[in-house]
């Protein structure tokens, strides 16, 4: 998928002479809202944030801000901010890295303290917002991971919902049956290589588009997990679901770690495949960019025609990884049955898989980007289902936008350059 | 049964058109595998033939079948006792799969014992269903044609159905005059989200797959956002619509008694229109060409950019067209999921109608006799009408992959493009 179809060329003419006026505008843009929205329609009073939770070993005050003046000052940061990136651009072109990432996190904290502030309790529980973000992130750093393996070897996978789908029912099912979480967790796995060799049959051995076969495994998995959900799932044996009864992996804390405050909740109270997920996304990384199995995948993935030339089989490095990447997005997908909720109902996953695919693209097809994307979005997602509740100025809709905005904003060059691997997409024929 | 209502809609394409079609616009040179996607996918979708297609439904509903049979109650139950009597579960599994099957044909086509007048003749129920799937169907086609993946339909829809209904429930027009202003609307609404994916695509490269994925989402947001506050019906808890005027529906055609609504002649008209705009039109050999090559209709002197925008705007018309077949047609309020499952319904009768206008016409019939003898299926034969999903996206996978149907039935390949082969 080229998703930038000028981008190569392009990319080496900002560098050298054409202006982007593209981010200026957007950070100038952003620094009215702030003016206007943070300051002029602000609320007044206070916004509360509280650290640490009743029980915790370690008690940290609450963060009390003003909401008027820190309108204020986020909004007069943002301007000055604004107004350096304009003048960078007009003198180099370039715009100095930490300008953008100084903005972000003052207009995200303006943004915070503005919803909280208008809030009718004005105070948010910050470890309820990213512990419950968590839910919502697991399954998209495994989501999106699974991108990253198939996309890194040239493979698009439009399939990362249909994977998740299909781990969530299995692990269900197995868990249910065989009465072991383990084993549901392996049966995800395997649920979601299956789906991933579909993939793999259809676009690498058959050569069909890859967006069709992912599109259309979408729809494959969701109505085969609908209909053995509807036959199989729904049956009663004396009055009991029997079959839709997963046995739960339970939470492991981790002694010391689990008492940092937020980080420690967050990251060291997780379940067995919360931690898979931490040790995933470093290995991932590492493997990808660090050894020789990684350069391999990347080269086949920007240049396979060269990879097959030094003797690398491109087809059997796009089918290993697109089988990985079905196997890590079945684990995901358990993560909901198995974790998250007790029972699997009809589409659980809602769309999870797409959020992830727009995690995969804005975390730049890195997995640590990936995986931090995944968390921004899911303490986006987890904000919105706080804030319906609490009664907010923004409509949790608008949240619930988000991501995908900011995943066009990237694919269109607004924040950055999303980039994808040059083969990603084209099947590779033998000459 | 439905494999014989396929042969019609797997034969029929090329030749029912108000014109031939153009000869196919696959290019002959060119066929590097690496070459622009969307080149690719529109000569994949091209390739293959008639008996693919039929042979391709005829194995999805096969396992269909066999599906349905494992998973009956009753063949489990003889399949306890099958090496003491194996044809019990023989029996069974026949008895399950044409109870579903047969429930499906008659659901979508004719019911003598039906009670009610809708489920006797449910010919009309799959006319109904086929409206708003032959509008976004077309969508897709004439995406395709471009070389470009319009995955957006749901959110054109969306946002369609919802310009349609601000004028359908807000406004208050003379008869005749209130429907064509719903109907502008709609594709108006549509056109703006679809046009900002080829405005996108055009200028700044993103690529359309992504974009349209993101706005069908961002639609839903919005449109929930507006059904909570500007558009709810003060009298509903829930984030739905008041109803559309009267005078802003589209007449019955045949009566009360059944749901099938004008909305097919505007889907019929669309369908003459594109297969006019693709072979006969300026514009059209444009679109024909970029599809075939960009970069060749770029040296020729063609706007790509333009190309793809306009595109855009037309397809996501056609889409918004479908919401407003949906809203104005048989839905009557505007709620979040009135694109439901069209959206991607869409893509796959695009496929399986080989992105030919005609070929997507007959293939939302039978896309649309799934989806009315699947309602039926589901009451009458307790088979859950996700099956309908699962047959449907087989079908589009063996369709697209012409090799495996040919390698299972060791049909030697007719014509060779050198594409998917």
């Amino acid at each position: 998928m080229s998703i930038t179809a000028k981008s190569a060329p392009s990319a080496h003419v900002d560098a050298v002479a054409i202006r982007s006026w593209k981010v200026p505008i957007l950070l100038g843009v952003l620094a009215l809202f702030a003016v206007v929205v943070f300051v002029v329609l602000g609320p007044t009073g206070t916004a509360t944030f509280r650290i640490s939770q009743d029980n915790d070993a370690w008690q940290v005050p609450d963060l009390v801000l003003p909401s008027k003046a820190m309108g204020i000052i986020v909004s007069v940061i943002c301007a000055a901010l604004a107004y350096l990136a304009y003048s960078q651009t007009r003198a180099t072109g370039k715009i100095a890295k930490w300008v953008l990432m100084t903005f972000t996190i003052v207009f995200v904290v303006g943004l915070m303290v503005w919803m909280i502030g208008g809030t009718t309790s004005q105070n948010i529980t910050l470890v309820g917002l990213f512990t419950g973000a968590m839910l919502i992130t697991t399954p998209l750093v495994f989501g999106s991971l699974s991108g990253v393996l198939s996309e890194r070897a040239g493979v698009v996978n439009i399939a990362i919902e249909g994977q998740l789908l299909a781990g969530a029912f299995t692990a269900a099912l197995v868990s249910s049956i065989t009465h072991n979480a383990f084993a549901g967790l392996f049966a995800a796995a395997v649920a979601g290589v299956l789906v991933s060799a579909m993939l793999a049959l259809f676009s690498i051995k058959y050569v069909v588009n890859q967006i069709i076969v992912g599109v259309v495994l979408n729809v494959l998995v969701s109505g085969l997990t609908g209909f053995l959900f509807e036959k199989i799932m729904k049956t009663k044996v004396d009055g009991v679901t029997i079959y839709n009864q997963p046995a739960q992996l339970p939470g492991i804390p981790i002694p010391l770690l689990s008492e940092i405050p937020i980080i420690g909740p967050m990251l060291f109270r997780q379940s067995l495949i919360g931690y898979f997920m931490l040790i995933l996304v470093v290995a991932l990384w590492f493997g990808l960019f660090r050894t020789r199995w990684g350069l391999r995948v990347r080269a086949v993935g920007e240049h396979p025609k060269a990879a097959d030339t030094v003797g690398i089989n491109v087809n059997r490095t796009r089918v290993m990884n697109v089988l990985a990447g079905g196997a890590v997005a079945g684990v995901g997908g358990a993560y909901f049955t198995l974790v998250a909720v007790s029972s699997f109902s009809k589409d659980m996953t809602g769309g999870l898989g797409f959020i992830a695919l727009a995690a995969l693209i804005f975390g730049r097809w890195n997995p640590i980007g990936a995986a931090l994307a995944a968390l921004l979005f899911g303490v986006a997602g987890n904000l919105q289902s706080i804030l319906s509740l609490a009664g907010t100025p923004i409509d949790g809709q608008f949240l619930a936008m988000l991501p995908y905005a900011l995943t066009i904003l990237a694919v269109s060059g607004f924040v950055g350059k999303a980039m994808a691997p040059a083969a990603d997409g084209e099947p590779y024929v033998k000459e | 049964m439905s494999g014989v209502e396929m042969g019609s809609s797997g034969t029929a394409p090329d030749g029912q058109g108000a014109k031939p079609d153009a000869p196919n616009p696959a290019p002959p040179e060119a066929k590097s595998a690496k070459e622009n996607n969307g080149t690719q996918l529109v000569r994949e979708i091209m390739s293959g033939n008639a008996m693919i297609s039929v042979l391709a439904v005829v194995v999805a509903l096969a396992i269909g079948g066999i599906l349905i049979a494992f998973t009956d109650a009753r063949v489990t139950a003889a399949m306890g006792y099958f090496f003491s009597d194996p044809g019990a579960t023989f029996r069974a599994m026949w008895a399950a799969v044409s109870e579903a099957y047969g429930a499906l044909w008659r659901g979508a086509t004719y019911d003598p014992n039906s009670r009610t007048w809708q489920g006797r003749l449910g010919i009309f129920e799959t006319l109904t269903f086929a409206t708003p799937l032959i509008l976004s169907g077309l969508a897709v086609t004439l995406a395709f044609r471009v070389g470009l993946f319009n995955i957006g339909a749901k959110g054109q829809i969306i946002i369609g159905a919802t310009f349609a209904g601000v004028v359908g429930f807000m406004i208050e027009l003379p008869p005749g005059i209130h429907l064509i202003a719903v109907v502008v609307a709609g594709a108006i609404g549509g056109a703006l989200w679809g046009g900002i994916a080829g405005f996108l695509k055009a200028k700044t490269g993103a690529h359309e797959v992504i974009v349209t994925i993101m706005l069908n989402y961002i639609a839903v947001s919005l449109v929930l956002y507006l059904l909570k506050n500007p558009l709810r019906d003060p009298s509903s808890s829930n984030p739905i619509s008041p109803a559309m005027h009267e005078t802003a529906m589209f007449p019955l055609l045949l009566g009360p008694n059944y749901r099938l609504h004008a909305g097919l002649i505007v889907a019929v008209l669309a369908v003459i229109g594109v297969s006019w705009l693709l072979n006969r039109s300026t514009l059209g050999f444009e679109y024909r060409a970029i599809g075939a090559n960009p970069r060749a209709a770029r040296t020729a002197g063609m706007l790509v950019s333009r190309g793809y925008i306009t595109v855009m705007l037309i397809s996501g018309a056609l889409a918004g067209l479908a919401g407003v077949t949906q809203l104005a047609g048989t839905e009557k309020t505007l709620d979040a999921d009135i694109a439901g499952s069209i959206g991607f319904d869409a893509i796959t009768v695009a496929l399986l109608g080989r992105s030919k206008p005609w070929g997507t016409f007959f293939a939302a019939l039978l896309f649309g006799a799934f989806k009315a003898g699947g309602t039926s299926m589901a009451i009458n034969a307790d088979v859950s009408i996700d099956i309908v999903a699962v047959v449907q996206s087989l079908i589009v996978l063996f369709i697209a992959a012409p090799p495996l149907i040919r390698s299972m039935f060791r049909i030697k390949a007719v014509r060779h493009e050198g594409v998917t082969a």
